[in-house]
């Protein structure tokens, strides 16, 4: 600041200085004047160019992220019908028609059931692979490239793939379950075999990114710390429980919220999961619809009723927050309890 | 923070012997990377052989030769309109990339290195935004594209994405320790304009983070279903992503061309992040300490 302060009052002196009130015509005026132009265009340009430079996020974000927000919750409280001309105002019939229909609460439901099935294994496994990472190894790198090369690839190439591997008939999953004498499900059309397969793609997608993400904190933590507790006779296990996770518990937060927000938006997965006339609900009784499925069955084809997929979509909001904010919770008083 | 090793150094002092990984550690490692490359690997093998692959027992696992021949039968599905596609998200990739780049350095430079009031609760805002859930703005985005008129044109998925929070914040933690403070006075001193400075000095200093911030744009954008599924519907017009929707939505599933797709559309990927693996893992981390 003082830096920045004084540089601008040494520049500010020299033009000041020179350009003395009345300026005598003649050779000097227009130099003189060119001089002054440079000058305060110079002072604006270091008084303007910070806001300009950061003006392009907050105007795209205000256009198409903002303003979106606030819209979708204006567009829920009326009978917005997309081929209608008019959309009367109603209130909050919409949501109240939302708190009781089946459909929605079968979708949260199962958006839910899909999140827990999928962000705890996850989180763990990926804390445990970041332990694992966290030692001298050789081939490091391979390792780490091996276990994020998931998260590279299409969500919507995933899915394709997915779906194949949870195939009845053909399927490489069922295939081999048989080989262990287990008959597998038809993961497409029972409920929680279509959960567990959905929960797959997203376990197998997310895991190395988050285990990258614990490793990165991990490596963090002062490496005395392990020392001094070795030396006191903790064993691995203990230092594991005692040291690394209560020191990585905001990056646990952090890594839970994320997966919240971005578990409970579930859409492209169960989407192409389910081939077959009407993916968008998710199966033939709705097994495997998520709430962001819902919103888009009620606001695009075939519903078209966007007021009423608004409401879903701040329904979806709200649910986020609760479960981000229950997370939270959990975690702080866990780790308290276990530091 | 910074003053941590990455690199731990093989010699190890008393109780270090801890980090000695076992065999045990690296036969899970080598399940876990066995398991992240396998689905990968399959869709390789189904799309380099007929049809019948699929329902054969055991499964084959050795790739075949009917690459070519699948992606014949690929390109010739109407339906699908695969090359338009392929095409179509280049474009998309390809302005959304050089643009969040330009841009988000541009206001990081700004965040890190300029005076100016409000910096820090602006800067605060643009981490909130991160947390906004996208989907919440997909109806209203889809009315505000109709009204004016960008449902089915490309301009309607690349706007939206121009700079993204998650960029300006990457290359400000960045522009903060690579862009010495004398040095922008010293070019100021010099008489650069603001601008001047941030081409000539303060870019050239973030070329590695822009480099990984572009790597990870243009992946997701690539990658990115959601929005291009509402808002171009028109199938003549699709992205990469939305073709391979239409051609596993079909009664009749040719898996060997579908999973066809699915490579070409995923290889290219693969291929950049073998090149650039270690810049985007170490971005991906340098990111996630310093959040």
């Amino acid at each position: 600041m003082s830096q920045q302060a004084s540089v601008r009052s040494r520049r500010g002196q020299s033009p000041g200085g020179a350009a003395a009130p009345p300026a005598p015509p003649g050779p000097a005026g227009p130099a003189e004047a060119r001089r002054t132009r440079l000058y305060r265009w110079s002072r604006l340009d270091h008084r303007l160019s910070p806001y300009l430079y950061v003006a392009p996020f907050f105007v795209l974000f205000a256009a198409f992220g903002l303003y979106p927000l606030g819209y979708t919750a204006w567009v829920s409280l009326h009978d917005w019908d997309l081929m209608a001309d008019d959309h009367p105002f109603v209130g909050l019939a919409n949501y109240a028609a939302l708190l009781t229909d089946a459909d929605f609460w079968n979708s949260v439901f199962n958006t839910t059931g899909i999140f827990v099935l999928a962000t705890v294994p996850q989180l763990l496994l990926a804390l445990w692979l970041a332990h694992l990472l966290n030692r001298t190894l050789r081939a490091r790198t391979a390792f780490r490239m091996g276990i994020l090369v998931p998260n590279v690839t299409s969500t919507a190439a995933v899915a394709i793939v997915f779906g194949q591997l949870f195939n009845r008939e053909f399927g490489m999953v069922n295939w081999a379950l048989d080989l262990i004498g287990v008959h597998g499900p038809d993961w497409h059309s029972n409920r929680l075999g279509a959960w567990l397969a959905v929960s797959a793609m997203v376990d197998w997608r997310w895991t190395g990114y988050n285990a990258l993400i614990f490793l990165a904190a991990m490596q963090a933590i002062p490496r005395d710390l392990y020392e001094s507790a070795a030396l006191d006779g903790a064993r691995q296990a203990r230092q594991f429980w005692s040291i690394t996770v209560p020191m990585l518990r905001p990056t646990i937060i952090f890594c839970t919220v994320i997966s919240t927000i971005g578990g409970l938006q579930l859409f492209t997965e169960p989407l192409l999961f389910n081939s077959g006339p009407n993916p968008i609900r998710g199966g033939p009784l709705r097994e495997s619809q998520t709430v962001t499925m819902y919103m888009f069955e009620n606001a695009f084809a075939p519903n078209f009723n966007f007021g009423y997929g608004s409401a879903v979509a701040w329904m979806l909001f709200l649910l986020i927050i609760v479960v981000a904010a229950a997370n939270v919770a959990l975690i702080r008083r866990s780790a308290h309890r276990g530091g | 923070m910074s003053a941590v090793p990455l690199r731990r150094s093989g010699r190890r002092g008393p109780g270090t012997d801890l980090w000695n990984a076992s065999r045990l550690t690296y036969l899970t490692l080598i399940v876990a990377c066995l398991v992240s490359l396998f689905p990968i690997y399959w869709m390789v093998v189904v799309a380099t052989r007929s049809n019948d692959a699929m329902g054969q027992v055991p499964p084959p696992l050795l790739p075949g030769g009917q690459f070519a021949g699948n992606t014949e039968r690929l390109l010739g599905n109407t339906d699908a309109n695969f090359l338009t596609g392929l095409v179509n998200s280049a474009i998309v990739a390809g302005c959304v990339t050089v643009s969040v780049v330009f841009f988000s350095s541009l206001a990081g430079f700004a965040f890190a290195k300029l005076r100016f009031r409000g910096r820090n609760k602006l800067l605060l805002l643009i981490i909130a935004t991160m947390a906004v859930p996208t989907q919440l703005g997909v109806i209203p985005l889809y009315l505000l594209m109709t009204r004016l008129g960008w449902n089915n044109h490309l301009q309607a998925v690349i706007v939206p994405a121009l700079v993204t929070g998650f960029g300006v914040f990457l290359m400000r933690q960045y522009a903060d320790q690579a862009v010495a403070d004398e040095l922008i006075e010293a070019a100021r001193v010099d008489g650069c304009q603001t601008f001047r400075i941030y081409w000539s000095v303060v870019l050239p200093a973030l070329r590695p983070a822009a480099a990984v911030l572009g790597l990870l744009t243009f992946m997701t954008t690539w990658n990115d279903f959601i929005w291009p599924y509402a808002v171009l519907n028109d199938p003549q017009n699709p992205t990469v992503q939305l073709s391979l929707r239409s051609l596993s939505q079909g009664y009749y599933q040719d898996m060997s061309q579908i999973f066809t797709g699915t490579a070409i559309a995923t290889l290219p990927l693969l291929a950049v992040f073998i090149i650039f693996g270690r810049q985007i893992i170490g971005g991906i981390m340098e990111g996630a300490v310093k959040a």
